[in-house]
């Protein structure tokens, strides 16, 4: 029993020690943006890294998911005798949460890893050591480009995202189910508001921009340097990240909504 | 040399594409538009009761949209509610004997503002008020009234 005790205590204090290092590494992260962005070709670099190689597997998922939210409205909405307002629920539904969220797990998957194990085998392979035995600030030179084009290639994603799952919705309910085009496009007009729910969206795919970003550089740039300790980076960098999105989003969700 | 152009222009091109996405959100998707409407004229009317009026609720006339409230409020000295719209500088003929109503589209639809035009040979301006309103239709105040009367047919007989 009070063995059991004492490893919560230590996995929670552990779990603290983690948190107040990533928050400081952010700290040590935001201190080397201003210099970083005076070399913006090492950013592009990495937006094309994260965010140009999640363009195909963003813009699929978004059509998919879009077609799918429009079956399944037009299924439900038919009930009550409601399809025109197919166009609405679509609209509202990928804008404000599956934009977001679905391409900050997606982008988790397929830029986080990237990041937290090319980080990881870095450190593994003494390349990290190396830029700081010839007074190359391994943070500056390699973690903040990371981040920045991480935080950059986040909300562009989530916009293509809705825009091509808005796309899949009107390929599914106009021209295969016969909802009224006029009626679809003219109530999603009527419904969605520019400020409440477009800016919204775009506010929270950066805070899920940030979160992943972070992630993953700090669990690489920390992994143990072994083969075992870069792919348990890679892992946990996929666990955190969708955790802490998911929860992020209810967070700001309440908050910006007002209602709890 | 190749590599790093091919990287600048695949990056070029995604922002570009997520900013054509953006645009398309905010412009197709939205009634942004409404937004820069500054270009209009705000009308006031008074009502009894407003039902579920709302903020962005659509002023409509033969059924077009020529507006939208920009706020409802209570007038606590009246015991009125006051309605604002804004109406699109376009629609700038309308004379000022017309009325107002609240009423309701479709079955899950929300309420809106109809006007109906009257005959004067004066437009509407800026920040007028409209004389003639008719209030929302509460169900539960047409039920009762049903009743009532039901309830003094019988009394007559």
């Amino acid at each position: 029993m009070r063995r059991v005790l004492t490893d919560v205590v230590y996995a929670v204090q552990e779990w603290l020690e983690t948190f107040g290092a990533s928050q400081l590494f952010l700290m040590r992260i935001l201190g080397g943006c201003p210099r970083a962005l005076l070399r913006p070709s090492l950013i592009i670099r990495q937006v094309y890294a994260s965010g140009v190689l999640s363009l195909a597997i963003i813009g699929i998922s978004g059509l998919f998911v879009g077609m799918v939210l429009a079956l399944q409205g037009y299924n439900s909405l038919e009930r009550f005798g409601a399809t025109e307002s197919l166009g609405v629920v679509a609209a509202l539904a990928l804008v404000r949460e599956l934009g977001p969220v679905v391409t900050a797990l997606l982008f988790a998957g397929r830029a986080g890893t990237a990041l937290a194990s090319e980080i990881g085998l870095m450190r593994a392979t003494d390349q990290l050591s190396g830029m700081e035995m010839m007074a190359v600030d391994p943070v500056r030179r390699v973690v903040v480009p990371r981040f920045l084009g991480g935080i950059i290639s986040m909300p562009l994603l989530a916009a293509i995202f809705s825009a091509m799952g808005i796309f899949g919705a009107w390929m599914v309910g106009v021209v295969l189910l016969g909802v009224d085009e006029g009626s679809f496009w003219s109530s999603m007009r009527d419904q969605v508001d520019y400020r409440e729910d477009v800016l919204s969206g775009v506010l929270k795919s950066f805070v899920f921009g940030v979160a992943a970003s972070l992630l993953a550089v700090f669990e690489g740039y920390n992994s143990i340097p072994t083969a075992e300790g870069v792919s348990r980076a890679t892992t946990r960098t996929v666990v955190l990240t969708a955790l802490s999105v998911l929860i992020l989003n209810f967070m700001l969700t309440a908050v910006l909504l007002g209602e709890v | 040399m190749r590599q790093t152009r091919a990287v600048e222009f695949g990056t070029g091109l995604f922002v570009f594409m997520g900013i054509v996405a953006l645009f398309f959100l905010t412009t197709r998707v939205t009634n942004f538009d409404s937004y820069q409407g500054d270009k209009g004229y705000t009308l006031i009317a008074r009502f009894d009761n407003v039902g579920t009026l709302k903020e962005r609720s659509p002023v409509s006339m033969s059924g077009v949209t020529i507006g939208r409230v920009i706020d409802v409020e209570f007038d606590g000295d009246a015991l009125e509610a006051v309605v604002r719209m804004r109406i699109n500088s376009e629609y700038n003929k309308i004379p000022d004997d017309t009325d107002a109503s609240i009423l309701t589209q479709g079955i899950l639809g929300g309420q809106y503002v109809g006007l109906e035009p009257g005959g004067s040979e004066d437009f509407f301006k800026d920040s007028d008020e409209i004389q003639f309103t008719q209030s929302a239709l509460v169900l539960e105040q047409l039920i009762s009234k049903y009743l009532f009367s039901q309830g003094e047919d019988s009394d007559g007989e």
